[in-house]
């Protein structure tokens, strides 16, 4: 599945969804689940710190294609970054440098990457762009 | 719970704030945020358009009349504040920014002129970083030392320590007067005491203070006292820093600029005079008459009338609170203002502040610009309900409801 594919396959599973309350009892859900990342990486270096919220982000190249993990304190914020996790990762640096995220924005949750939030979401997504140019020039 | 509701006109009073009746996604707006920054009523509202509607000008230099007049109504605005808080001379009101450049203003002239290597600044665990990061960086200049007042686990001052604190190399004491994270109201008048016993002066951040109750600063004797006018109902981009006139005197200047000097040449400038040797360029004129408005409408309530209602609206939701399952206050002070920090067990106050804002109810979560007192708590932050005499029993119910449905979703 092409990352475009997988957020397509989001904002499908959304459309179920008309309020924001079952919107959010979803995010929470998807929150719930396992950890998304080791606790060993659950460290300062791979921490984006937001106002509100902590982030943890942990990138991996394997096969030329990174696999990300990540966690956060707050579930709500974990469960869009569990969404950008399944989206972006095992993919190639290059498919990821090349795409763009517009699945946040058709779901109808913009206001979480929203500066304002600061929840550390934003600062990921761009982190995770920021790998993708990394491990491209390593290749 | 019988309460004292009618203290107030509440309905006349939230009337005179036009957001109050706005709708937040689709609920109608409970503001429980004025702990970050109050609402405006009308009245400031349209003091501020008619100003620059009618009065505008640039104010102290000019010889035509609409200058008189802007300059007649902001030093009006001046005597405004200085009996709001009783300042002995109208000229120990000097017009800032806020409370950050009010305290920025003390740390940089004060700081330059009188603190030495190994001198010593006192603050509280308890402090917005506004009044820590303005003493340290005029600390880590001059290699003067930052100490600080711990607190108990309630949130309360310790006054004893404070005392060992205390010691010939102690140059100043920055304490605030109202936690604005805990709401503890700190025994400010004990601390100046002490401290001019010790041949200390005292900066009290009055910014959660003004706005909740009576301050008078020549009772306090407080040497500086600084405050902001968006949490008090007034414009933002506005502040006061009240200082007795000798030691203001004796204080350089802060920023220099026009308004500032009496005579300039390339040789040598000379300083005006209190007021304006602080007060460099043109002052934001609307913010102070803005401000101005804000107190009398403030007056026109009466402070003791809006203190005993918040208190009330405090005790009731502190009651409230606490009936829920796996809350738990952050701050516990005896002598408390309308500030309700709390957190919720198995969940992060970020997301519990995401649910409620859903359902129209703007609280605050996070360290609440207080990250030494949320490492005191050993906490990352919370969330934080703060009151104002606009907010209402009613209100509080509602917030409480809407608190359960976030808890039942989120656990």
């Amino acid at each position: 599945m092409t990352i475009k594919e997988a957020q397509n396959e989001i904002i499908d599973e959304f459309s179920l969804f008309d309020e924001w309350m079952d919107k959010y009892e979803h995010l929470i859900e998807l929150g719930k689940d396992l950890p998304l990342i080791e606790e060993k990486y659950k460290v300062e270096e791979n921490l984006i710190k937001g106002c509100q919220s902590r982030v943890w982000l942990h990138a991996n190249l394997i096969d030329n294609k990174i696999i990300f993990t990540a966690d956060s304190d707050a579930i709500i914020t974990k469960g869009i970054v569990g969404m950008v996790i399944r989206v972006f990762s095992n993919h190639t640096p290059k498919e990821i440098a090349e795409s763009e995220l517009f699945f946040i924005d058709q779901i109808g949750l913009k206001e979480h990457l929203s500066p304002t939030r600061s929840n550390g979401l934003l600062a990921m997504v761009k982190q995770i762009k920021m790998y993708s140019i990394a491990f491209q020039a390593k290749a | 719970m019988e309460t004292k509701t009618d203290i107030l006109n509440i309905e006349k009073i939230r009337k005179d704030f036009p957001i109050l009746s706005r709708e937040v996604n689709g609920k109608p707006l409970i503001y429980l945020d004025s702990g970050a920054s109050s609402q405006k009523p009308q009245q400031v509202i349209d003091v501020i358009s008619h100003y620059y509607e009618h009065e505008h000008s640039n104010i102290h230099r000019g010889i035509h009349t609409l200058s008189q007049e802007a300059t007649t109504a902001y030093e009006d605005s001046r005597k405004t504040v200085q009996a709001f808080i009783n300042a002995k001379h109208d000229h120990e009101v000097i017009f800032t920014a806020g409370t950050t450049e009010s305290i920025n203003l003390v740390a940089s002239s004060f700081g330059k002129k009188f603190l030495e290597k190994g001198d010593e600044i006192i603050i509280s665990t308890m402090e917005h970083h506004s009044n820590i990061v303005p003493w340290q960086m005029i600390c880590e200049e001059k290699g003067a030392i930052l100490k600080v007042v711990p607190i108990n686990d309630k949130g309360e001052f310790l006054m004893e320590e404070f005392e060992q604190l205390l010691s010939k190399k102690t140059k100043l004491v920055a304490i605030t007067h109202i936690s604005n994270t805990l709401g503890t109201i700190n025994p400010v008048k004990e601390i100046i005491v002490k401290a001019h016993q010790n041949g200390t002066l005292v900066l009290i951040d009055g910014a959660q203070a003004v706005p909740h109750k009576k301050v008078d600063v020549q009772d306090l004797d407080c040497d500086f006292y600084a405050f902001s006018g968006h949490k008090m109902f007034g414009p933002t981009g506005v502040g006061i820093l009240y200082g007795k006139e000798s030691i203001l005197n004796d204080l350089p200047p802060y920023q220099g600029g026009g308004d500032m000097i009496k005579t300039v040449t390339f040789e040598k400038t000379t300083y005006n005079c209190l007021p304006h040797k602080l007060e460099a360029g043109t002052p934001n004129i609307v913010g102070g008459i803005g401000l101005a408005a804000a107190i009398n409408y403030m007056n026109a309530i009466g402070i003791d009338k809006i203190e005993a209602y918040e208190h009330e609206l405090l005790i009731y939701a502190t009651e409230q609170i606490k009936q829920i399952e796996g809350v738990r206050i952050v701050g516990e002070a005896a002598n408390k203002a309308s500030v309700l920090s709390f957190l919720v067990e198995g969940t992060h106050p970020s997301d519990i502040g995401m649910i409620i804002d859903k359902l129209g109810i703007a609280i605050r979560t996070g360290h609440h610009c207080t990250e030494p007192l949320m490492n005191r708590f050993e906490i990352l932050g919370t969330a934080r309900a703060s009151f104002a005499f606009y907010n209402t029993i009613e209100e509080i119910d509602i917030f409480i409801t809407a608190l359960k449905k976030a808890i039942k979703m989120l656990v």
